[in-house]
This record gives C-alpha cells, structure tokens and sequence, in this order.
C-alpha cells in the first residue's frame, strides 16, 4: 500500500463521509455511555436500542419514506417509549428493574422483527433495506446523515456541558440532589432523552443489536484508566471514536463485512486491554501486588521464626534445620531462603541449615517489634 | 444572639415542624400521622427500632419522599427544597464510592444548589469547601479519590459537605453508623459546635447509651411517634418499652438510679 493510493482511499468521498460519522458517534456515544455505566444502566442502552427497530419499521410503513431523518425519528420515538414503560413498570409494579428491561427489550425487538418482515415482504419495498438497521452499515451513510448526526450530537454537547455538575449529582447521590430542590425528575428524563438520541444517531452506523457496545464498552475501558470524571469521559469518547473510525473504514474496504460487528471488535481490544493493564485497577496488577505480597509475608514470617529459633538458642547466628522452620512456617520455603540470602539476610552454613545473619537479626527484631506496637495501639483503645 | 423583643415569636417557634405526616409505602403505612417539632439551636435525636421510619421522616422533611398526608414547616414556612434552609448527611451507604472522583469534589457538590447551569464553582467555593474539609479534620484527603476512603473519613466528608451548604437546620441521617470511638467524638464536637453557632441539629441515631451525653432533646419513634422532649423526660422505661418493645429495659441499662434495677429484671426476663 503506496502513499499515494492512501492518500486518494482518505480523499474518497464515501470514506470521508463514513469516518465523520463513525467519529462523531465513537464521541458522542463514548461520552453518554460514562454516565450510563455510572449510573448503572448498562443494559439500558441494549434495551432503548432494541426497542427502536419497531420505530423505524412503524415509520416506514407510515410516510412509505426511506429517509433517515424519518426512520430516525421513528426509533427514536420507539426508542424513548421503551424507557418510559421500563420507569413505569419499576415504579408501578414489583417488577425488578433487570426483568423489566428484559421485558421491554425482548417485546419491542420482536414485535420489530415481526414488523420488519412485513417490510420486507411488501411488493413496494422491496429495496427498503431496512434490514441495515439490525447490524449497520457505515457505506450507506450520505453526507445528510452525517450533517444530522452532527447537529443532534452539538444539541447533546451543549446541553451536557449545561447541566455537568447536575448530572454528576444525580448519578453519584440522587437524594442529596433532591434534598437541594434539584428538579431530579427532569434531569433523569433529560439524561435518558440524550442517551436516545445517541443510541438514534449510531442505527445506521452500527445497527440496534450492537449499539449498547459503542454505550458500554468505551466507558468500561476508560473508568479503567482514570479516577476523575471528566477524564472519563474524554478517554470514553476517544476510544468510542478510533473504535468507530477504524472499524468502519475496515468494514467499508472489505465487502459485505457488517459495520456493527467489526466496531466491536475493535472496541473489545480496548476493553480488554484496559482491563488487563490500567494501573492500579488492571487485573495484571492485582495479581503483581499480590504476588509481591505473599513472597514479602513468607520472608517476613521465615525471618521471624528464625529469631524465634535463635531467643532458644544462646547463639542467634545458630543454623536451623529448614524442615524444622517449614513445620511451623508456610509456603515454598527453599524458594524464600534463596530470595532472603540473595538479600544477605540469612545464609546456609551447610547444605538445608540456615542462619540469621546480623542483618538478618536486625531486621526480625525489628519486624517483632513493630507487630508488638501494631497489637498495643489496637488493645490500648 | 441579641434577641430582639419583636423577634422573640421568630426565637421561640420551631425551626421543623411537622404535622400529622403520613408515608406509605404499597398501603403499609411506614410513618403514621407523625407530629413533630424540632425546637432551634438544639441537638436532637430521632431514635426508635429498625423500620421505624427515622430515615423516612427525615426524606419527608427534606421533600425527597413525598407524604400521603402532612404538613412540613420549615422556620415557620412551608418548606420547598431550593430555599437552602436545611443542609443533609444522608447515610453513608446510600452512595456508590467507587464513582470516579475525588474529596474536594465531593464537598464542593454542597455548593451546586448555590450555583446556575453552566456556573462551575468559584475560587471562593474552593476556599471555603477547604475550610469545611479543615473542620472535620479532613484537609489532608483533598485529592484523595472517594474510593480510598475509611468509613469514618467519608463520614467527615459528607459532614463537610453540608458544612458547605451554609443553612440554619442539619439533617443527619445515622452520622455515627461505623465510625471508630475517636470519630464518634469529634463528630460529636462539631455537632455542639454547630448548636453554639445558634444551628439546629436533627441526627437519626442509634446507640441509647449516648443519648443523654450527645442530644438535648429526643424524639422516640416507631412509625406512630412515641414521646418527644428533653433526653431525661422522654427516656423512661415506660417510654422505651412502647418504642422497642419488651427488650427496651436491657437496651436502656444503666441509665438512672431506679432504673437499673428494672432492668436487671428485665433483662433477666429476656435472656
């Protein structure tokens, strides 16, 4: 691959069109999606966007348009219904709210799939194509789209960066937020409309069945990395849009390879990624930590049992049998001794006998010690 | 604290006053026509058994659960959230403290009721949730992320959090639920700090055998209200036994002089 086509595949008027998008709904969704996540909604975003292929499908057959503002805002309608009837069943029922998602993304999606049969089953629209609305399609995007992707993600921007502080007081302590007179109702149904609104502009893109993944997956990732909430979001949104960018164009150069799934992917090496090897939250160092841990008590415990040794001993260099000190010790003992002596803690006089050295001796004392000032503190209060 | 003659009705009327508050929750009712005064500059405790709707008055007051019946005056007025009279500590587990951010941010959301969209907090803000932090002996964590709290430090910073909101009435809800001993007490010496500023302190609290050394006055409840007053009239035997039931004697202990021997009796009887 020469620059030179490089540079005429970047100028293609479809990839151009397909890269803004696809960058567009990576920010916008990556960004909403911290909030969800924080909020503990994950799945929310699965069902608001399952439950808006009946709103295209009902809007098609309405206006017989295939124009996106029309099918867009049909799902986003059915889209905005379906979390309206997940609050009320909640709130008016003993209905827990996992089984009420469920509900509602598994009744509107296949009263949807029934709809959609019938679409495609019609003698008119037989080039409906709506069928791209289940996993995407990057390729189909015009520069319209990209337009109204734009201008809902800015009427999202603004009023995030309107409503910031009361947002993040409602996820974090929705009484507090109460308790001050914050309309709570409002800003939950004003958080809710904009995570629709980010679901409706990635239909196309990635389809209904994998969108809660540009949702979820970016703010899973980036909650990994940082601890402070606005970092979040920008990391969130920075992985949203390479994740999208990439995999549409990815989808785009090779035929018939569906946009939703390959975005996936890539955000799935994202998500793992980070959760392997963020610092301080990355499994790899949890297991580190607590493999230093271990190997650093099974020293300590060798060191001090061996000064318990020598108090019985009247030399407190004496070499100790090493099954004596594995009786009441734990652990691969030999594996610890060689890591001690290599600290010149202890030394093997001969083969299996061990003996503290002086700094060895220092250091046990001084670890007694320290437990016995541990345990007084503790008895004393 | 000059109390003027013509402000001595706005001195002597209660700063909470509720009236016949009834909350339900599915039909079973959770408080029953409650009434309820909180007399100023006092400490008072809402005390009863699990279930007994301390935490729930105490949402109905501040608007956050709405009553099926009832009246809250707040200094006289019907109370509306927005009009800042009330600052809130609610329960320490009510919150998630994983969510990313750190002690100064969380302090400084007392001040959002304070501010208009857009508007971050101010420079001034930031001083004065520094001060807050330094009273609750909490300057040292600024930065430190919520998640690496102890109890009792998130405690103090939810304390100073409402310490931010600047209002003449603090509601708590359990501020002493598993905090250490030394916590305990300088939670305990803010609160009296609070009461000499001329604030008035409502706390929902647990441990009987506190409550005469901590509050001035109490109100005893188990979702009708049982008695309110001064701590000494209101903690009798006959009292604790109507709001705890049969094992209120072993509860209250060693409080008074003939007291004690009723509940060694009584605590006999049980175990």
């Amino acid at each position: 691959m020469d620059i030179g086509y490089l540079i005429e595949f970047f100028s293609n008027y479809t990839v151009r069109v397909v890269m803004c998008g696809a960058m567009i709904l990576g920010i916008t969704a990556g960004t909403l999606g911290s909030f969800a996540l924080l909020r503990k909604q994950s799945l929310l975003g699965d069902a608001i966007s399952h439950a808006s292929l009946p709103g295209v499908c009902l809007a098609f057959l309405l206006t017989q348009s295939k124009s996106p503002l029309v099918l867009l805002l049909g799902a986003g309608i059915s889209g905005w219904i379906g979390t309206l009837v997940i609050s009320l069943v909640t709130e008016n029922s003993r209905i827990k709210k996992d089984t009420a998602l469920g509900i509602v993304l598994s009744v509107f999606f296949g009263f949807g799939l029934v709809l959609l049969t019938i679409v495609q089953k019609l003698p008119t629209a037989t080039k409906a194509g709506l069928d791209k609305f289940l996993f995407g399609n990057a390729a189909t995007l015009l520069r319209e789209d990209v337009w109204t992707m734009g201008i809902l993600s800015g009427i999202i921007f603004i009023l995030l960066l309107a409503y910031w502080k009361e947002f993040k007081l409602i996820v974090f302590d929705k009484d507090y937020a109460k308790s001050m007179g914050l309309n709570v109702v409002f800003l939950d149904l004003l958080l809710n409309t904009l995570i629709v609104i980010a679901i409706v502009i990635g239909l196309q893109t990635v389809g209904v069945i994998l969108m809660s993944a540009m949702l979820v997956a970016p703010a899973a990732a980036a909650r990994q990395w940082t601890d402070r909430l606005g970092i979040m979001v920008v990391l969130s949104s920075l992985f949203g849009a390479i994740s999208g960018v990439a995999g549409s164009i990815t989808s785009s150069l090779m035929l018939k390879l569906p946009t939703g799934p390959t975005i996936v992917v890539y955000l799935s090496m994202f998500v793992i990624i980070s959760l392997l090897f963020a610092p301080h939250r990355g499994m790899l160092w949890d297991v580190l930590r607590s493999y230093r841990h271990k190997k650093q008590l099974q020293r300590t415990t060798v060191l001090k049992n061996l000064l318990l040794f020598s108090e019985i001993s009247t030399d407190p260099y004496h070499a100790h049998d090493v099954a004596a000190l594995t009786a009441i010790g734990r652990g691969p003992l030999q594996k610890t001794m060689i890591g001690l002596s290599k600290k010149g803690y202890v030394r093997q006089s001969v083969p299996n006998k061990w003996a503290l050295t002086e700094k060895g001796l220092n250091a046990a004392q001084k670890l007694t010690k320290e437990i016995e000032e541990q345990v007084n503190v503790i008895t004393s209060d | 604290m000059n109390a003027h003659k013509h402000k001595n009705e706005n001195e002597t009327m209660p700063a909470i006053e509720v009236t016949d508050l009834t909350v339900a929750y599915r039909e079973k009712p959770v408080l029953w026509d409650v009434d309820f005064q909180a007399p100023q500059r006092q400490l008072l405790a809402i005390v009863g058994p699990n279930g007994a709707g301390k935490s729930t008055l105490i949402k109905s007051i501040l608007g956050i659960l709405k009553p099926a019946a009832g009246r809250v005056l707040v200094m006289g007025k019907g109370y509306r959230p927005q009009s800042r009279y009330i600052g809130y500590v609610p329960q320490r587990g009510s919150v998630d403290w994983d969510f990313p951010t750190n002690v100064l941010d969380v302090v400084l959301m007392g001040r959002y009721g304070h501010l208009g969209w857009f508007r971050r907090p101010s420079k001034e803000d930031r001083s004065f949730a520094m001060e807050c932090l330094e009273k609750v002996g909490m300057a040292d964590f600024t930065n430190r992320q919520i998640s690496q709290l102890s109890g009792g430090q998130q405690q103090r910073v939810f304390i100073a959090r409402a310490f931010i909101q600047d209002a003449p009435i603090y509601l708590m809800d359990e501020p002493f639920a598993g905090v250490d001993a030394t916590t305990e007490k300088s939670i305990i010496a803010l609160l009296r700090e609070l009461k000499t500023k001329g604030k008035t302190v409502v706390c929902v609290h647990h441990d009987l055998q506190t409550l005469k050394e901590y509050f001035d006055y109490v109100m005893l409840l188990n979702v009708r209200r049982v008695a309110l007053g001064p701590v000494k009239d209101v903690l009798t035997q006959d009292n604790l036994r109507r709001a705890y039931g049969g094992r209120a004697a072993f509860l209250a202990g060693d409080k008074d002089e003939d007291g004690t021997q009723n509940s060694k009796e009584a605590s006999s009887v049980e175990s």
